[in-house]
């Protein structure tokens, strides 16, 4: 990995270049007190004030809403028009923290689990993730305690930590380095110091490996039905979430031809589980609180060996009835 | 607060309650909690940051069916809970409500009488934000009206956090999870968000309390309570207040107004 220096008004018009070459950027954008991820036009519009944004990046690979392939009946024939992938743009996200960087990881594990997703993969072939490190933290955020830390590097493309007018820059991956190099007088050398100086101090809230051992064994525990009373089935956990990736397959159908399009879902939804027969596996909330937990945090481990939790705190900020994930996942760890 | 803890207690220790919902201290501010002991009932908090509409419980029957509920209800909990009444969806020899009285004691509402006296002698609490941009929404012409919510509901990704938080909003099957025939669409669009808002909205007229617990859950933080505030403020210009005349959604009278229909 190599080591850069670039100033903030050296990386401004660096974004502003990559722009005018036809990159499209997403960054953090505020308005009012939440600040998300929108495309700019204009590097004047980037806020970093923030310490999370209010939703994950990751309708940059998994849009909300995606058509997957379109279709048209004429004399009994029928054409496919399947996924086009050569109208995706180059992307650069600029501005993620690292606990959105890493949250690709399980998209990806998900999405290729078994058959490869082509719009997914095919997306993220031509992203490139600019993060940045986190200065600042809250009572929210637990990336140390699932392995990550606020200077963690796994997953971004780059990582810049703010350092004094400007940014260390880690050049992580090839992508990274493309990227870089195709400016590369914007960047200087290596300025030596020491990155852990200027992270945020992001306590550990709960031990990893007494959480480990103890989850993968609590399918009949009675904690489930105690922690998720409060809990709404709104959904808003999972929107907001980097990993969570529940989807739904709808018809966008007119007369004889349509669109089949994958949307959002999410498993703490009444209906997610609910059979055509009317029967429905997960019947109460209990149950779809269960499944929350264990599908990120033993189920996806043991299966595609990656958890499905980076610590971003997204889900607990979002909730209407504080349902802080860290609280809970602390419980259990202690149980 | 002391006063709830020793109240609820003394509910559960005459085996009059089996469960008490009020809140508890949460990260930031006060959360739902399930109170199920005497002992428990020593968490309990009851103050002014107490907002979470409470009664959005009172309709949930994996967690209150066949149940007698203690609860704790804010002014616009209690609100909710006469129209939850008027809609027969709550039993008073089932319910124990306490409400937060002008001087911050605690209240117990025996009746839906006294719930009723209780609404009409407190005056709502402020909402100094809301009015704020109730007043610069009002102050715009029609098409920056649409420019305003086409922008912010273009944002709506379609959790329905909004009708999960709203005691109103207890359907067991949502117009929107209807699909034979598919009266809304179910992805994420500007169009299709608006369809879905403007459902919720008119489901709303004459009943909705005017907490805002639909907009506190937005994830997003759509300023949608705005529309059902305007749709009560409609419903009361054009059928008088709800609590006098019934439901306006259900009950038709011949001196009903038809000019709003376009
Ligand atoms: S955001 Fe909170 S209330 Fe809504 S489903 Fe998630 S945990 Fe439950
Ligand atoms: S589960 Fe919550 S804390 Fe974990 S990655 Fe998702 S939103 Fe962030
Ligand atoms: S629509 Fe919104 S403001 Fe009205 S009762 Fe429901 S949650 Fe409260
Ligand atoms: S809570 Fe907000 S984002 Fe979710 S469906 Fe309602 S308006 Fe849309």
């Amino acid at each position: 990995m190599e080591k850069k220096y670039i100033s903030h008004n050296s990386l401004m018009n660096w974004l502003t270049k990559l722009n005018d070459e036809g990159s499209q950027i997403y960054a953090p954008v505020a308005k009012g007190d939440k600040t998300d991820y929108k495309q700019i036009t204009s590097v004047e519009e980037i806020s970093m004030d923030h310490i999370q944004t209010t939703q994950s990046a990751k309708a940059v690979a998994f849009p909300r809403t995606e058509k997957l392939f379109s279709y048209k009946k004429e004399n009994g024939d029928v054409t496919l028009q399947n996924f086009e992938t050569t109208s995706i743009p180059e992307t650069v996200v600029f501005g993620i923290h690292p606990c959105d960087a890493a949250g690709f990881k399980p998209l990806s594990g998900i999405f290729n689990w078994d058959t490869p997703d082509l719009p997914f993969n095919e997306r993220m072939k031509r992203t490139t993730l600019i993060a940045v490190s986190c200065t600042q933290c809250d009572e929210f955020c637990f990336c140390t305690s699932v392995n990550g830390s606020p200077g963690n590097t796994a997953g971004s493309d780059i990582l810049l930590t703010p350092v004094k007018d400007g940014y260390l820059a880690e050049i992580i991956t090839e992508k990274g380095e493309n990227l870089a190099d195709k400016h590369s007088t914007f960047f200087e050398a290596d300025p030596n110091i020491n990155k852990e100086e200027y992270l945020a101090k992001v306590p550990v809230q709960f031990s990893l490996e007494e959480l480990n051992k103890k989850i993968s064994n609590m399918f009949e525990s009675p904690v489930w039905k105690q922690q998720s009373e409060r809990c709404l089935g709104c959904g808003a956990c999972a929107y907001v979430c980097p990993t969570c990736a529940c989807f739904d397959i709808q018809e966008d159908a007119h007369g004889s031809s349509g669109n089949r399009l994958r949307c959002w879902d999410a498993c703490g939804f009444s209906l997610f589980t609910m059979h055509t027969s009317g029967h429905n596996p997960r019947e109460v909330q209990s149950q779809r609180w269960r499944q929350r937990l264990l599908h990120k945090f033993s189920y996806m481990p043991e299966r595609i060996s990656v958890r499905g939790c980076t610590g971003c705190g997204r889900c607990s900020r979002a909730c209407p009835v504080d349902m802080n994930i860290a609280e809970h996942l602390t419980e259990i760890a202690s149980l | 607060m002391d006063e709830l803890r020793n109240r609820a207690k003394e509910l559960f220790e005459k085996g009059e309650i089996d469960i008490f919902i009020g809140y508890e201290q949460g990260t930031r501010n006060p959360r739902p909690i399930f109170v199920g002991n005497a002992e428990d009932t020593q968490k309990l908090v009851f103050n002014d940051k107490c907002t979470g509409n409470l009664a959005v419980y009172l309709t949930r029957k994996d967690l209150v069916k066949g149940k007698r509920v203690g609860i704790s209800a804010s002014y616009y909990a209690l609100k909710s809970i006469v129209q939850l009444f008027v809609e027969n969806q709550l039993k008073e020899e089932n319910l124990k409500i306490f409400g937060l009285a002008n001087d911050g004691k605690i209240e117990a509402l025996n009746s839906l009488d006294e719930i009723k006296h209780y609404i009409k002698d407190t005056p709502p609490p402020p909402k100094l934000e809301d009015d704020e941009l109730i007043k610069q929404i009002d102050a715009m012409s029609s098409a920056e009206r649409w420019a305003f919510w086409s922008d912010e509901l273009s944002k709506c990704f379609k959790c329905y956090a909004c009708r999960a938080a709203c005691p109103m909003c207890y359907c067991t099957k949502c117009i929107v999870e209807v699909n034979r025939p598919q009266w809304i669409q179910p992805w994420a669009s500007t169009l299709g968000n608006m369809e879905w808002q403007i459902n919720r909205v008119m489901h709303m007229a004459g009943r909705c309390s005017d907490c805002g617990s639909c907009s506190t859950a937005c994830p997003i933080g759509i300023p949608i309570h705005l529309l059902t505030h305007k749709m009560s403020e409609t419903v009361k210009a054009n059928f008088g207040d709800p609590s006098d005349k019934g439901n306006v959604l259900s009950t038709f009278k011949p001196e009903d107004k038809e000019s709003f229909i376009l």
